[in-house]
């Protein structure tokens, strides 16, 4: 599905990625953790194309994603959400969800479906005529994700889904990601400060630090790592 | 939105009517559309149909187009304070026509200043597109617009300076200040086209505007190819300011105010505003191409004078407001 091999991003003299090799199979989710400024938000940039990658190669399906732009990434399948949540304040949560319907050739019937099935499966279709801007913080965080899947990405990148949701949201949240592999045949990739969340959902986990990848592996692989109680943890 | 639409449509066409219906002739309001519709040929038919309709068409479309094009760029560049302008077209355009004016080819057969003024505008833009690069940021389009406008406003203060004789820079003067008067069908059929393909690119912009509100990389994340929008807001904004500009010199603030004072009330989204806009455009140049007309009749006002005599004021009347708004 997804392959990256000897990734690197510098920003003037900062690494801030250092050669990350890495594979998503098809239908699962990777789970990256990582401190603050490990490079995570800068690794799902250049997947999507927002940063151009400064060297090593980007596979989606045994193509190559690099020097592509975003959008024509996006046309390929992948879709994104944003550490801090970015909805169209003043449309209805309706419209928000036609926006990256809009370079989809669907019919009328089609996107009107689409829309309705996640919109209930994030519980916002009762406030669908309602503008976005009068969500909570949480809320605006399920839409963002409801706007991303209506257009059937194959990966989806999640950065940080979980900041700033309460315990009732995060748990629908988790719900709707567990279940988002199996009922559309997308991989995830889901960049989280939220251990519990990332140990219950990844099938695999990455543990980042400064631009590098410091452990790999399943939960239990991951929480006993040595380098990672140290440089993560601080257990 | 309807209820914004609706009276805008009526006013533009209660200013159309009217504009038909002012000049030095006094004609009457049944006589005049009589000749205008009937054309027995006669001069009131004559004064109708050649002076008053071409006048009263351009107006409306370069009104419109500047409206238009305001309503574009301010969405593009998330700006409100962004005009037409900005990408440098009017100044390249301006170079044209006082370089047709200097050369003397204006005077030797009638579009020879609008066609000049076209290929400035043309050479103009190039010059933009090719100094912003295929895939920078708005910023760096502004840049090239303001290099590009630098540099043709220093080349004609160079052709003023110049010019031969006095007379000569002041007609160049009065041409940059912009008027509809002696205008033909001829300068009608020069700038349609262009102006029907430019707003066909800009009036199509809406919903990848109104994805750019949150931002390039949240709007390229959704599949709005960002540099295709650019390409298209640049060429549409091209075609309708250069075309206008090339028949009517430089008319400022039109593109910068209608939208600014529109927005509050179709809401904030920018693909409702662009056909607001338009009719707006049109109405406020319009009513500045009658005014012209009816303050000074003897004097030949210019009717970019008249637009940034109107245009500056409520500019400050909206910047008050803000102000009050803020504390
Ligand atoms: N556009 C940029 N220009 C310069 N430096 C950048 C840019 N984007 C990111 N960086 C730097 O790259 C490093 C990695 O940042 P990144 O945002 O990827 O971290 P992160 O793992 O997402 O952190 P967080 O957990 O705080 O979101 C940081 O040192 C950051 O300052
Ligand atoms: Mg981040």
């Amino acid at each position: 599905m997804l392959r990256i091999e000897g990734l690197r991003k510098n920003f003037g003299g900062l690494k801030a990625l250092d050669g990350l090799d890495f594979e998503v199979p098809p239908r699962s989710i990777l789970g990256v953790l990582g401190m603050n400024g490990s490079g995570k938000t800068t690794m799902l940039n250049c997947i999507n194309g927002v940063y151009i990658a400064s060297s090593g190669s980007i596979q989606l399906d045994g193509k190559e994603l690099t020097g592509l732009k975003p959008a024509q990434i996006f046309d390929r399948g992948v879709g994104r959400t944003f550490q801090v949540p970015r909805v169209f304040s003043r449309m209805t949560l309706w419209d928000n969800l036609a926006v990256p319907l809009l370079s989809r050739s669907m019919t009328r019937a089609e996107r009107d479906e689409i829309r309705a099935t996640w919109l209930k499966k994030v519980h916002l279709f009762d406030l669908r005529h309602n503008y976005a801007e009068e969500l909570s913080g949480g809320q605006q965080k399920l839409l963002e994700l409801a706007r991303i899947m209506v257009s059937r990405p194959k990966l989806v990148l999640l950065d940080e889904p979980f900041a700033g949701v309460n315990p009732t949201l995060s748990r629908l949240l988790i719900d709707v990601i567990r279940d988002m592999p199996g009922e559309t045949g997308c991989s995830v990739v889901l960049v989280s400060h939220d251990l519990t969340s990332i140990y219950e959902l990844s099938h695999d986990i990455i543990v980042m630090h400064e631009g590098r990848i410091l452990a790999r592996g399943d939960a239990e692989t991951v929480q006993s790592n040595p380098d990672v109680v140290e440089a993560y943890l601080g257990a | 939105m309807i209820r914004v639409m609706i009276p805008l449509a009526l006013a533009v066409l209660a200013l159309f009517a009217a504009s038909l219906l002012t000049g030095p002739a006094g004609i009457g309001v049944r006589d005049g559309l009589a000749a205008l519709v009937a054309g027995d040929g006669g001069p009131l038919t004559l004064i109708m149909r050649e002076i008053r309709l071409p006048r009263a068409i351009l107006a409306l479309m370069i009104g419109g187009s500047l409206g238009l094009a305001g309503a574009a760029m301010q969405g593009y560049l998330r700006n409100p304070l962004a005009e037409p302008g900005l990408i440098g077209v009017s100044g390249s355009a301006a170079l044209g026509a006082v370089l047709a004016l200097q050369t003397g080819l204006a005077a030797s057969f009638a579009l020879g200043l609008p066609l000049m003024a076209l290929a400035g505008a043309l050479i103009g833009v190039m010059l933009v597109m090719l100094l912003a690069g295929p895939r920078g940021a708005s910023l760096t389009l502004i840049l090239a617009g303001i290099a590009v406008s630098a540099l043709a406003g220093a080349l004609v203060s160079l052709v003023l300076n110049l010019s031969p004789n006095p007379f000569a820079a002041s007609e160049m003067m009065f041409w940059m200040m912009g008027s509809l008067a002696d205008r033909s069908m001829l300068h009608v059929w020069l700038a349609a086209p262009l102006m029907a393909l430019g707003a066909g690119l800009l009036l199509t912009l809406g919903r990848g505007l109104d994805a750019l509100t949150l931002g390039e990389d949240a709007a390229e994340a959704m599949g709005v190819p960002l540099s295709r929008l650019r390409l298209q807001l640049v060429i549409g904004t091209a075609c309708v300011v250069g075309a206008g500009t090339a028949v009517a010199g430089a008319i400022g603030f039109v593109g910068l105010v209608v939208p600014h004072i529109l927005r509050p009330l179709v809401g904030a989204r920018p693909s409702r505003l662009l056909w607001a806009s338009t009719l707006g455009g049109a109405a406020m140049l319009l009513a500045a191409d009658i005014a012209v007309r009816l303050i000074l009749p003897e004097r030949d006002l210019k009717l970019g004078v008249v637009t940034a005599l109107v245009g500056a004021p409520l500019f400050l009347h909206l910047i008050l407001k803000l102000r009050k708004e803020r504390i």
